[in-house]
């Protein structure tokens, strides 16, 4: 697909008066979706998976997803593995420094509900969404590179849906 | 060849300037909590370099004031050991050179590791579930 003509499709879609903000919408959408840069952080054996789906087999550069190593520059988490009492203040600072739009993506069972660690565990967290906010669970243990990129895709389509003026 | 030896606490410190020289390498100190018998006993794994054997110390402490000398100055790797076993387990090392926590938050309260731990959020596990 030609990237610029993507950009005209969007362009040519306004007609003016008030419709310019959802085009505007459409196109900031499309750019967001198109460049996840993602904070270059992992927890647990779930990172494993997520380094596996970075790598060149599968490619997430190919999506548009980078790792940055600053959370000032990323605009999506991926919170791969078991959150513990310890981390789980760390996260929410790394959540934090993040810039908006931020979005974060569960994966695997022990970042949804603790997982393994659900029963008996003094120091697991009972899932991240008890630390931030998540916008995508991919559940598996821990889930194959496929079903991270399954749950990227659907995180992309999430923000197409969004509006500048109203989140 | 494994040789196990079970001692006093008073009894660690000469035990161990005693054997340090053949002894040189401490492989790891943990701990293990017996409610049962009102111990906790810490083994003290080690090992010689120069020919291949291991040497196992056990110690019983009482559970209610587990205290023992610090063995960090004989062998300096025990000092986070005994960190860890005084993060999980509460034993008091004297003469530690810094023994404050060192796997749980500063701010943690009571030791994970003793069998009647308990913290408000764990959640046990049913008997349905192996």
């Amino acid at each position: 697909m030609d990237l610029a003509q993507d950009v005209f499709r969007y362009v040519e879609k306004m007609p003016g008066g008030n419709l310019i903000l959802t085009t505007t919408d459409s196109l900031f959408n499309w750019a967001k979706a198109n460049s996840l840069w993602y904070l270059l952080f992992g927890l647990k054996c779930c990172a494993i998976e997520m380094m596996a789906a970075g790598a060149s087999r599968y490619d997430l550069d190919r999506l548009g997803l980078m790792f940055r190593a600053s959370p000032r520059q990323t605009d999506l988490m991926i919170v791969a593995g078991t959150v513990t009492a310890k981390m789980a203040p760390r996260i929410r600072t790394l959540w934090e420094q993040m810039a908006e739009p931020r979005y974060v993506i569960a994966m695997g069972s022990c970042a949804i509900t603790g997982g393994a660690f659900f029963y008996d565990s003094y120091a697991a967290i009972k899932g991240v969404d008890e630390v931030i906010p998540v916008d995508v669970y991919i559940p598996g243990c821990p889930p194959r590179p496929e079903a991270l990129i399954e749950g990227i895709l659907k995180l992309q389509e999430k923000i197409k849906k969004e509006s500048l003026t109203k989140r | 060849m494994t040789e196990e030896k079970k001692i006093s606490r008073e009894e660690l410190l000469a035990t161990g300037e005693n054997i340090k020289a053949q002894y040189n390498f401490l492989v790891f100190i943990t701990a293990v909590d017996y409610p049962e018998r009102n111990v906790i006993g810490m083994v003290y794994h080690l090992r010689s370099l120069g020919n291949r054997d291991t040497l196992i110390i056990k110690i019983d402490l009482p559970r209610e004031k587990p205290e023992i000398a610090s063995v960090a100055g004989i062998w300096p790797a025990a000092e986070w050991h005994e960190r860890e076993v005084f993060d999980l387990f509460g034993v008091n090392f004297l003469g530690h050179p810094d023994l404050r926590r060192i796997l749980l938050p500063p701010d943690w309260e009571g030791s994970p590791l003793r069998k009647d731990y308990t913290k408000p959020g764990v959640i046990k596990r049913p008997e349905t579930i192996k």
